[in-house]
């Protein structure tokens, strides 16, 4: 009985020290944003890998997500004989939704493991520890620029997510089931309200970009630095940041959308 | 990996990318469009009971949308709701006996104000007021007439 609390109580004090390393880190990190000013040639190169690289997983999801609401919502709809409702659904449910969580859902499959892995590798490497022998602040010469890096592609992802996907639902319910296209994009322009539904949308991804990417730099700076290390960390971020982005998806939601 | 152009334009690519994807949403998905209004004139109208209206419902003419709501309050004196719509600057001379209706479109859609323009040669001015109105239907109070009507018959 007394081995069961003290276990219980030794989880929770790990929790709550890696939260706290966590804080120390992303505030560590936050202060880096000087060097990033004085050298944007790191925060570009990163965005290459951040963000061009998950552009086409981000381009191709983002279709096929698109043409599968058009077609399940076309049959659906079409019962109800509202098929020019189809846009206004695709959109409503894209922008507000699908286009944050599913590319962050994305991002940190694609972007976040990576970043992970490469973090821990370079920590197993003893390259960090290099860097602080020279006197170089790895947190702020290597990891501020890819959370900014994260930062700032994310909503970008979101919205070429959002807007492929309406161009797909378009394609598959103007295209081949034949809704009118008028109705398809007037009834969208007349529902979908900008602040309330892009804004709302592009401060979710900015909210999931920050997250996903805290995440997947800190489980890689605070791996255990042995190639099982890395490849666990590597899992709890892809893990973690699901959980993250879709637990604080519900709270965003409630926040945004509660009182209609 | 190397500083390079290639990659100053990939990266560049991709940011100019999410931009057009961000103004897309904005322009085409939502009612930022829309959102800028045309200058127009402000007509008033009073109604005993505006249903579903909403502001920036629209106003039209003959099914023709030629302006917006801009406000709906509520008169604490008369018990009467007041609507503010901002109409279109180029349709700046309809009857000043027109009437306002609010309709439905369609059975479950949403409520727009109609105007049904009348016979008199002068024009709607900013702040004049709509003296010919006629509320909204609202479902339960037909059903409610229906009912009570049924039952006074089989009496």
């Amino acid at each position: 009985m007394l081995y069961v609390l003290q276990q219980l109580g030794n989880v929770t004090l790990q929790r709550l020290t890696k939260l706290g390393r966590g804080t120390f880190f992303l505030l560590h990190v936050l202060t880096g944003i000087s060097d990033i000013l004085r050298r944007p040639g790191l925060l570009v190169r990163q965005l290459f890998s951040v963000g061009v690289l998950t552009f086409l997983i981000i381009t191709l999801s983002g279709l096929f997500v698109g043409m599968v609401l058009g077609l399940q919502g076309y049959y659906t709809l079409s019962d109800f004989g509202a098929e020019e409702s189809l846009g206004v659904m695709v959109a409503t449910s894209l922008v507000r939704e699908l286009g944050p969580v599913v590319s962050a859902l994305l991002f940190a499959g694609r972007a976040g493991s990576a970043l992970t892995a490469e973090i821990g590798l370079m920590k197993a490497t003893e390259q960090l520890s290099g860097m602080e022998m020279m006197a170089v602040d790895p947190v702020k010469r290597i990891i501020a620029p890819r959370f900014f890096a994260g930062l700032i592609s994310m909503p970008l992802l979101a919205a070429l997510f959002s807007m492929i996907g309406v161009l797909g639902g378009q394609m598959v319910g103007v295209g081949l089931l034949g809704v009118d296209d008028g109705a398809f994009w007037s009834q969208m322009q007349a529902k979908l309200d900008f602040s309330d539904d892009i804004l709302n949308g592009i401060i979710k991804s900015i909210v999931f970009g920050f997250v996903a990417s805290w995440i997947a730099l800190f489980e890689g700076y605070d791996a255990v630095p042995t190639s099982e290390g890395v490849s666990r960390a590597t899992t709890r971020t892809v893990v973690n940041s699901a959980f993250a982005t879709l637990g604080l998806d519900f709270i965003l939601t409630a926040l945004m959308f509660g009182d209609h | 990996m190397q500083h390079s152009k290639t990659l100053d334009t990939l990266v560049g690519l991709f940011v100019a990318s999410g931009i057009v994807a961000f103004l897309f949403l904005s322009m085409q998905v939502s009612n930022l469009s829309t959102f800028v209004e045309p200058e127009g004139y402000l007509v008033s109208a009073r109604f005993d009971n505006v249903g579903g209206l909403k502001v920036k419902s629209p106003v039209t003419v003959a099914g023709v949308r030629i302006g917006r709501i801009s406000a709906i309050s509520f008169d604490a004196q008369q018990f009467q709701a007041v609507v503010k719509m901002r109409i279109e600057k180029k349709y700046n001379c309809l009857p000043d006996d027109s009437s306002a209706s609010i309709f439905t479109a369609g059975l479950l859609g949403e409520q727009y104000v109609s105007l049904e323009p009348g016979g008199s040669e002068d024009c709607l001015k900013n702040g004049s007021e709509i003296d010919i109105t006629q509320s909204a239907l609202v479902l339960e109070e037909i059903i409610g007439q229906f009912l009570f009507k049924k039952a006074g018959e089989s009496h």
